[in-house]
């Protein structure tokens, strides 16, 4: 079967900085990967450039079995940098309204067969209600779920989440992890879904894309998370440890990942302990 | 309160008082002025205040002075003026940025530098000086026919490119990201956007006055966002607001001789904070939002 993503020996480069050199795997479809390393390692430069919004400088990278164009609608993404706008009271069906063939000129206008597909996709992610609530009313994982649905939205093959669990508490992410498995699974679609944590994945995903120094690493979590591999992916002595069903990525005695990222999920944590 | 001691006398000389002010060509003239001005304000600060780009406007609307200033200088209306250098800034200023971004300063220090030489303009075209007041706080009663075909047109020409551009520009300005990655070109549209909103402002401008266009482009669409979650409801709410708040204003003005432009100053920040007030009534009914996002109170 051919594969849905297919990088070989290409290059990303992004002001004159090589964020992924010479790197080659292959996504097979239905295959569901999580997308880790530090950050800055490239995991928004990869979903961008496989979006079609960043040409590779050196080698070659297939979605689909063609050079991705961007505004391929087979490819559903729910980007990282999400500007929310906190204090808007648009309801969520007009929401997910104005990205519907959003990129075509003309008056918005939703026929009913779009609104019963975008309640429809809500439902899907559990979220039918938020169609008629207001976004400055929705908490952060509903907003998270109200995206989601969006990115579901014209039954994509390839599913991008960049970094999807950001600013969520753990309920709330299991949550989100869960929809993404169940539905997929369902609807047969790829996807690349980046994260800071490995845990809270282990029960999902199938294979794991590992980046950093500028290299990427995919395969199973066995044959990826091991210290020899990482530690050439974080460039420095990296242990790994596996304790009841977790997996801990030590540098010099400190958590890898919690170290690396404090600053984004401070919010979530602190409610937790 | 103006609005509580007219509205019983309007009841009973209802007939009178209205058939009274259409007896005047000049009050027919500001009707149908403020009237076309209000609905493309209405609709145009609709996008702006969602955007966010409420200050970008009141910049666009400062040029537009100096823009309006200058042509008198050459003897050129000063509404051609104002197109003119509202729709060169606006073009400008979507060129520079491609996403909405905090330019305050930079937006300030052009809009400080316009303000400037409308003063010079002013200062070498002394004559003139009399129509600064009608440029700053706006003369709705001085508008003539032509004048209205000439709002008209610009206000339907308004419309169709706001029209033309909408549904990629509420993308925009949602998920800037997502619509880039969907092949959305936000450069253009912003660019456009502004172009669009210079033109508005424009015509506004004609009715309230350059100083004053936040009453009918910000006000009203402020408002209409606190209470609407539907796109169209929102917009309709909005054009009607601003409808409404012209019109009144020119009725209580005619009643009052107060200026045109404090009325309807008096009768936006009314219905601003009534809308605001409705809003905080209702989240407070509503009891604390479940919603009340849980990485808000982390400390």
């Amino acid at each position: 079967m051919t594969a849905i993503v297919e990088l070989d020996h290409a290059t990303l480069r992004i002001g004159g900085r090589n964020v992924l050199a010479d790197v080659s795997f292959d996504i097979a479809p239905g295959e569901f990967i999580g997308v880790l390393g530090p950050n800055g390692a490239g995991k928004t430069t990869l979903m961008r450039a496989i979006l079609g919004l960043l040409p590779p400088s050196a080698g070659s990278l297939r979605v689909f079995g063609r050079t991705p164009q961007s505004g391929d609608p087979a490819i559903g993404y729910l980007p990282q940098l999400r500007t929310v706008l906190p204090d808007l009271r648009i309801r969520g069906l007009d929401f997910i309204g104005a990205s519907l063939y959003g990129e075509r000129w003309g008056m918005p206008s939703l026929t009913r067969k779009d609104r019963s597909s975008i309640e429809e996709t809500l439902d899907a992610v559990g979220a039918r209600e938020l169609a008629r609530r207001p976004l400055s009313e929705m908490s952060g994982g509903e907003r998270q779920r109200l995206l989601l649905a969006q990115a579901l939205m014209g039954m994509p093959k390839l599913l991008l989440l960049d970094e999807p669990l950001i600013s969520l508490d753990h309920r709330h992410q299991e949550v989100v992890i869960d929809v993404v498995k169940t539905v997929c699974r369902e609807r047969g679609i790829t996807v690349l879904f980046s994260a800071h944590e490995l845990n809270q994945l282990l029960g999902a995903i199938d294979r794991v894309l590992y980046l950093g120094n500028g290299q990427a690493v995919l395969g199973t979590v066995e044959e990826v998370v091991t210290a020899p591999v990482l530690s050439r992916l974080y460039g420095t002595e990296i242990e790994v440890l596996r304790a009841s069903g977790h997996i801990f990525v030590l540098s010099r005695g400190r958590d890898v990942e919690r170290h690396d990222h404090t600053h984004d999920h401070g919010h979530g944590h602190e409610h937790h302990h | 309160m103006s609005s509580a001691t007219i509205t019983p006398m309007t009841m009973v000389t209802a007939t009178s008082i209205i058939t009274d002010m259409f007896q005047y060509e000049f009050m027919n003239n500001a009707f149908a002025a403020a009237g076309i001005v209000a609905v493309v304000s209405g609709v145009v600060g609709f996008f702006l205040v969602m955007r966010g780009q409420t200050f970008a406007g009141h910049a666009l609307s400062h040029i537009g002075f100096a823009g309006a200033t200058g042509a008198g200088l050459i003897g050129l209306a000063p509404l051609w003026g104002l197109v003119g250098f509202t729709l060169a800034a606006g073009v400008v200023m979507g060129m520079l940025s491609d996403r909405i971004s905090n330019r305050d300063v930079a937006i300030g220090v052009v809009l400080a530098l316009a303000l400037g030489f409308g003063l010079l303009f002013l200062h070498y075209y002394t004559s003139f000086a009399t129509q600064a007041t009608a440029l700053l706080f706006g003369n709705v009663f001085a508008v003539d026919h032509t004048m209205i075909m000439t709002l008209g047109l610009l206000g339907a020409i308004t419309l169709a490119a706001l029209a033309a551009i909408m549904r990629p520009l509420i993308f925009a300005t949602l998920q800037p990201e997502l619509a880039e990655a969907k092949g959305v070109p936000l450069r253009f549209v912003s660019t456009a956007f502004l172009a669009i909103v210079a033109l508005a402002v424009s015509e506004c401008a004609q009715i309230v006055g350059v100083l004053m266009v936040f009453t009918l482009m910000v006000g009203p669409a402020a408002a209409s966002q606190r209470v609407t979650s539907g796109l169209w409801n929102g917009l309709i709410l909005s054009a009607g607001l601003a409808l409404g708040e012209a019109w009144f204003g020119i009725v209580i003005a005619y009643h009052t001789d107060w200026p045109v432009s404090f009325c309807i100053a008096v009768l936006s920040a009314l219905g601003y904070f009534v809308c605001l007030a409705a809003c905080s009534l209702r989240t407070n009914a509503n009891g604390p939002a479940e919603a009340g996002p849980q990485h808000n109170h982390s400390h």
